[in-house]
C-alpha cells in the first residue's frame, strides 16, 4: 500500500471535541430516561478514547458517572483467515449488568458496517441491553450492510481510493483526523 | 501462520499474541456465553493415535467453544486398525475439507508429513519423544498468570527428560521467554545431551531448593525399552517430589497423567503450590488461541476485494 503523502485535515482537535460535545448533549436528549441506565462502550482501539471523552463530558453534564466499558471484537470479525497475522486482542470490559440498559457503542470511523455488526454480536454476547445505539466520529459512507449511526461527529463522503485516519492524542499525539489518497492492494484495508 | 509443529516455529511476539488471545478466552468463559463466532462453519479434525484424556477434550472444547465443527478420529476403532497408513488416513480426512487438523501422533515429525499431505493447517498436539508445543505454551501462560513474568525465573524440570516431548518443548518455550531453566533427574533419563537446548543439566535434586518453579514429568513407562531404572521404588527415593524436598514458596507443575507416589507425592499434587488444576484449565483457552493464529492468513485477499483460494499450496506428495 503506498500513499501518495498528501493529507487534508477535516477535523482539528478543537473540531473533535466539540464533536463528542454535541454527542454528549444528543445522548441525553435521545435518553430521556437516561437515569434507567445507559452505558457507554468503545470498541477498541481508537473508539475506547473517544468513549472515556464522551463518557467525561456525560459525567459533567449529569452530575453522575454512567458505567463505562470497552469491547475488542477481533473474534467476531468474519475475515480471520483473510488477516496476515492473528489479531493482537485487547482486553474486553464489561464489568456492569448490561441487562435492560440502552448501550451506546463508540467507534472512529463508520464504513462498512462490518466492526458494527461485529460489535453488536459480541455485546448480545454478554448480556440483553434493552436498546444499542451507535455514535462515530466520522461516517464515511460505503455501507455493506444496513447499519446507521444514532449520533454522528462528522457525516464525510468519501470515495474508496480515499483512507480515512483519525488520530488521538492518547495513541498518535494529536487529535486530528485527515483523508488521504491510497492505490494498490490496500485501498480496502 | 500455517502450522503449529514446534515451539521451534514460534519467536517470542508470536507467543506473545498468542497468549494475549488466551487472555482474552479465559474472560469469554466467564460469561453466560462461552462462545465467539471465529470458527463458525469450519472443521477441525481431531486425529489421535495416542490415548489422551486432557488434550484431545481440550482441544475438542476449544474448537466448539470456537464455534467449529468437530470430528474427533482415534486410532482404535478406525481403519488405522485395519492398517490403513497415515498418509490415507489424511488424504480421506482431507476430502472433507478441513481447515485445521489437530494430530497427536507415537511417531516424532508425524505432523510435518501430515502438513505436506493436506490443505489443512496443521498442530501438533504430541509427536513421540519430539515436541508438545500446546502443553509447553499452556504452562507459560500458567506461569505468566502466576508471576507475571518468566524473566530470570528459575525453573527446574525433573524426571524422565528423555523420553518426555514436554520438556522438549518446556525448555525452548521457557528459554525463549527469558526463564533459567534446569533439568534434572537421574543419568539414564537426564543425558547430558541436553545441555544442546540452552539448558543446565544436574543429576541430584540437591540445589533444587533454589528453583522457583519445579516441572515434575511423569515418568514414561511405555516409552522405555530398556531397563532405565532399577526400580520405582529406588527412583522415587532419590527424585520423587515432595514437601520434604521442596519448600512452601516454590510453585509446583505437572503435564499429567500423573503417576501419584511416584514422580511426586500425593500430598503435593493436592497442596496450594501446586498450579496442576491451572494447567488443565489453561489447556482450552491457550488451545483456542493457537487454532485462532494457524488459521489467521491461511487466505489471501486480492486488490479488488475479492477473496482467493488458499494462499500456500502445499505440495501434495
Amino acid at each position: 500500500m503506498t500513499v501518495d503523502g498528501s493529507e487534508t485535515v477535516v477535523l482539528d482537535e478543537d473540531d473533535i471535541a466539540r464533536a463528542v460535545t454535541r454527542i454528549a448533549h444528543e445522548v441525553i436528549e435521545r435518553n430521556t430516561d437516561i437515569e434507567l441506565g445507559v452505558v457507554i462502550v468503545g470498541i477498541h482501539r481508537r473508539g475506547v478514547h473517544l468513549a472515556q471523552r464522551l463518557h467525561l463530558e456525560l459525567t459533567s453534564l449529569l452530575g453522575a458517572e454512567l458505567p463505562l466499558g470497552s469491547l475488542d471484537i477481533s473474534f467476531y470479525r468474519d475475515d480471520l483467515d483473510l488477516r496476515p497475522d492473528a489479531p493482537v486482542v485487547n482486553a474486553t470490559q464489561l464489568d456492569f449488568a448490561m441487562d435492560g440498559t440502552t448501550v451506546v457503542i463508540v467507534d472512529d470511523v463508520l464504513f462498512t458496517g462490518r466492526t458494527v455488526r461485529a460489535a453488536i454480536d459480541a455485546l448480545l454476547d454478554y448480556g440483553r441491553p434493552a436498546r444499542v445505539q451507535l455514535a462515530v466520529l466520522v461516517d464515511r459512507g460505503h455501507r455493506e450492510l444496513p447499519i446507521r449511526p444514532d449520533y454522528v461527529g462528522k457525516n464525510l463522503p468519501t470515495s474508496l481510493d480515499e483512507r480515512v485516519n483519525v488520530r488521538v492524542s492518547e495513541l498518535d499525539g494529536a487529535d486530528e483526523v485527515t483523508i488521504s489518497q491510497v492505490t494498490g492492494a490496500g485501498a480496502l484495508a | 501462520m500455517r502450522h503449529l509443529l514446534s515451539i521451534e516455529d514460534l519467536d517470542r511476539d508470536e507467543i506473545e499474541r498468542i497468549l494475549s488471545a488466551a487472555a482474552f478466552f479465559a474472560d469469554v468463559a466467564d460469561r453466560p456465553i462461552k462462545k465467539v463466532p471465529s470458527f463458525r462453519g469450519r472443521l477441525v479434525i481431531n486425529l489421535f493415535y495416542e490415548a489422551s484424556t486432557r488434550t484431545r477434550s481440550s482441544f475438542e472444547l476449544a474448537a466448539k467453544r470456537l464455534s467449529a465443527d468437530v470430528l474427533n478420529v482415534v486410532a482404535s476403532g478406525s481403519s488405522v486398525e485395519k492398517g490403513e497408513s497415515l498418509h490415507d488416513t489424511v488424504s480421506t480426512l482431507s476430502a472433507y475439507g478441513p481447515d485445521v487438523i489437530v494430530i497427536r501422533s507415537p511417531h516424532a515429525g508425524a505432523p510435518g508429513l501430515v502438513a505436506g499431505w493436506t490443505h489443512a493447517a496443521v498442530v501438533n498436539a504430541g509427536d513421540g519423544k519430539h515436541q508438545h508445543p500446546t502443553q509447553a505454551l499452556l504452562d507459560v501462560y500458567v506461569l505468566r498468570q502466576r508471576l507475571g513474568s518468566l524473566e530470570g525465573c528459575d525453573i527446574w524440570i525433573v524426571g524422565d527428560v528423555l523420553h518426555s516431548r514436554v520438556a522438549r518443548s518446556c525448555v525452548q518455550a521457557f528459554i525463549k521467554m527469558g526463564a533459567e531453566v534446569t533439568v534434572a533427574g537421574p543419568p539414564t533419563l537426564v543425558p547430558t545431551e541436553l545441555a544442546a537446548l540452552g539448558c543446565n543439566v544436574r543429576h541430584t535434586l540437591e540445589h533444587i531448593g533454589e528453583a522457583d518453579v519445579v516441572y515434575a514429568l511423569r515418568l514414561q513407562q511405555e516409552r522405555m525399552s530398556e531397563d532405565f531404572l532399577p526400580s520405582l521404588r529406588e527412583y522415587a527415593a532419590n527424585y520423587q517430589l515432595n514437601s520434604r524436598r521442596l519448600k512452601a514458596r516454590q510453585l509446583v507443575m505437572h503435564p499429567g497423567p500423573v503417576n501419584r507416589g511416584v514422580e511426586i507425592s500425593g500430598e503435593l499434587i493436592d497442596s496450594s503450590q501446586s498450579l496442576i488444576i491451572e494447567q488443565v484449565r489453561a489447556g482450552i483457552v491457550v488451545r483456542m488461541a493457537v487454532l485462532v493464529e494457524v488459521l489467521s492468513g491461511t487466505r489471501v485477499r486480492d486488490p479488488g476485494g475479492q477473496r482467493l483460494a488458499v494462499s500456500a499450496e502445499p505440495q501434495l506428495a
